[in-house]
């Protein structure tokens, strides 16, 4: 099973950490949020101390199975609704900056 | 300015004709107005629409038809818990003048039974946070000493409370976000089974630990409370499709042969020296009316701070992934691309507490990383839900302190996230398990502080539960005091 690296967190691994999340950072959060996510994950490695082989993850705090419902057409938002909150938006849809690079698929 | 009663003594006022709602709701707002300044326990609230209401209810009352069991009281609800009628912000800029298209599940039951919500109280960003002062529309006061935090993150809801300004509110719980605030405000807060309480409009946090709960002034109207937002909600998957009992009926059985668990996990190094006399002492109460103490182990306690701030964040970087500037709230002035939309929006619009949690969480769910944090820490709950299922079959319930310490100085633990999480210590173990847990005013440190005591029940063992923590309340009168300078 893969050990946890117990060394702090380097610049690199916390902007990438910081990008997959599509988090802006400042070089100053970034410092900071090292130095304190590298104290919380020693603090966190304690859990190592503890065999857990065989032990079944806990998901659900309290065990419900297969929530099913009936197929049937149930009220929903309309359009109105749905875009009623939208920092931009035309024609009943939400607006952002192009998706595709210029020039590429 | 009179102080407003209990939830139980202002609805039978109403129902009796001796008090008209619209008096009632009319002081209540006043009193919430005159307290901002101080205390900072509300984020909104809307006099008008309040008074309309009260007004209606009034009218009802004299035809002699009232809608149900809370016609015409004052409620306040925290600002992570969405309503059609009022911005939901979630203590956050990303969501400040973001309207809710529906109402939570637990909104419409208080609807349904009467009450009027005046008004949404601040909280910790998010419900990250263990003190309110992570909140963007600035910290809550303590009104038992406005230089100290009222706990988090249903702070807002706690304080005002506490404070008299509302008969009683609703809060949520995560890691002790209810019991937390509680304590340090001398109130009752009850976090209910996992499941028992619909999550239904309620801003996910973490969602296998989430719930939203009662704060009030005594156990009777939390369970009056409880009864009421309690039950089954095909729209939410995780909610428990059992009867809700009339728990306001089931608080007489005397203490007189309940089962005490205690175990010294809860008493050991850190917690602070008074704090543990008056839980002593509490325990000892009960024993005087005939209660036994049995000793239990928790063996995996120790690990369940470690193992809740991996899972919580985990799932709390998972659920705030949809606050991305696209659909709703703050989006950032002139992105450069769309991934600048989503990063910028974030990056601006987010506190720094919520951030750190997100990032902790993307790290431990991120690939190579995913067995040996998020796995383990959910390897280590089944480990810490098997304690407290042996527990219950020796016990009725789990006497502990709630926090190490009472409501410390504002500014004093925030430049220091771990000494914040490390004060969830006692709390958080019931939200990991699922089960049941309230915490219930049970003395006062030598600053007059509230100290309260958790009592923590199975998985919908709240009958007992209630029953146990209102008895203490027969023999004891901690919950009838007010902070001073507030006439009871």
């Amino acid at each position: 099973m893969q050990q946890p690296v117990q060394k702090p967190l380097d610049e690199i691994t916390v902007r990438h950490v910081a990008e997959l999340a599509r988090l802006n950072l400042s070089d100053q959060e970034l410092k900071q949020d090292a130095d304190h996510l590298s104290r919380i994950l020693d603090y966190i490695s304690q859990l190592n101390e503890l065999d857990t082989t065989n032990v079944v993850p806990t998901t659900h705090a309290i065990s419900v199975r297969n929530v099913l419902r009936e197929d049937k057409i149930m009220t929903s938002l309309t359009t109105d609704q749905a875009i009623q909150n939208a920092p931009s938006c035309e024609d009943h849809f939400f607006k952002v900056p192009k998706v595709l690079d210029q020039g590429s698929a | 300015m009179t102080l407003c009663d209990t939830l139980f003594n202002t609805a039978e006022s109403i129902r009796n004709g001796s008090q008209s709602s619209e008096k009632i709701v009319s002081d209540c707002l006043d009193r919430i107005v005159a307290s901002q300044k101080s205390l900072n326990a509300f984020i909104s609230y809307d006099r008008d629409r309040a008074i309309t209401l009260s007004r209606n209810i009034d009218k009802s009352a004299k035809r002699g038809e009232l809608p149900g069991p809370l016609a015409g009281v004052p409620i306040a609800i925290k600002d992570n818990i969405c309503t059609t009628f009022s911005t939901t912000t979630c203590g956050s800029k990303i969501l400040e003048s973001f309207r809710s298209q529906y109402d939570a599940f637990v909104v419409e039951r208080l609807e349904q039974a009467g009450a009027i919500i005046v008004g949404k109280t601040n909280l910790d960003e998010f419900s990250m946070g263990s003190s309110c002062e992570n909140s963007a529309y600035s910290p809550v006061h303590n009104p038992w000493d406005v230089t100290r935090v009222p706990g988090g993150s249903s702070g807002g809801s706690s304080s005002a409370v506490a404070s008299g300004l509302i008969p009683a509110a609703l809060g949520s719980d995560t890691g002790g976000s209810i019991r937390q605030p509680a304590s340090f405000c001398g109130v009752v807060g009850l976090k209910p089974t996992y499941g028992r309480v619909s999550r239904y409009g309620l801003v996910a946090f973490g969602s296998s630990l989430d719930q939203i709960g009662p704060i009030t002034r005594d156990v009777k109207d939390a369970a009056l409370l409880l009864k009421v937002i309690a039950g089954h909600d095909p729209r939410d998957s995780t909610s428990v499709n059992q009867p809700v009992p009339d728990y306001t009926n089931q608080l007489d059985r005397p203490l007189k042969g309940i089962r005490i668990g205690i175990s010294e996990e809860y008493f050991g190094d850190g917690l602070n020296e008074e704090v543990k006399q008056v839980i002593r002492s509490a325990i000892d109460r009960m024993k005087a009316e005939g209660a036994e103490t049995i000793p239990i182990e928790l063996p995996h306690m120790k690990y369940a701070t470690a193992c809740y701030y991996i899972i919580a964040t985990a799932e709390a970087s998972s659920n705030l992934a949809r606050f991305d500037g696209v659909h709703y709230g703050y989006r950032t002035e002139n992105p450069k691309d769309v991934f600048d939309v989503y990063a910028s929006s974030r990056g601006e619009g987010l506190g720094p507490e919520v951030k750190r949690r997100i990032m902790l969480g993307t790290y431990a769910l991120s690939s190579g990383y995913y067995d040996a944090y998020y796995l383990k820490a959910s390897q280590v709950r089944t480990l810490i839900q098997r304690d407290f299922e042996s527990a219950f079959k020796k016990v009725d319930v789990i006497a502990s302190p709630v926090a190490p310490t009472t409501a410390f100085p504002i500014g004093e633990k925030s430049d220091d996230p771990l000494a914040m999480y490390l004060s969830d210590i006692y709390t958080i173990s019931a939200n990991l398990a699922g089960i049941c847990a309230i915490s219930i005013p049970a003395g006062f440190d030598g600053h007059g502080l509230p100290i309260g005591m958790q009592l923590m029940g199975s998985a919908f063992g709240e009958e007992t539960l209630l029953g146990v923590a209102h008895q203490y309340q027969q023999c004891t009168d901690h919950h009838k005091q007010s902070p001073k300078g507030l006439a009871a």
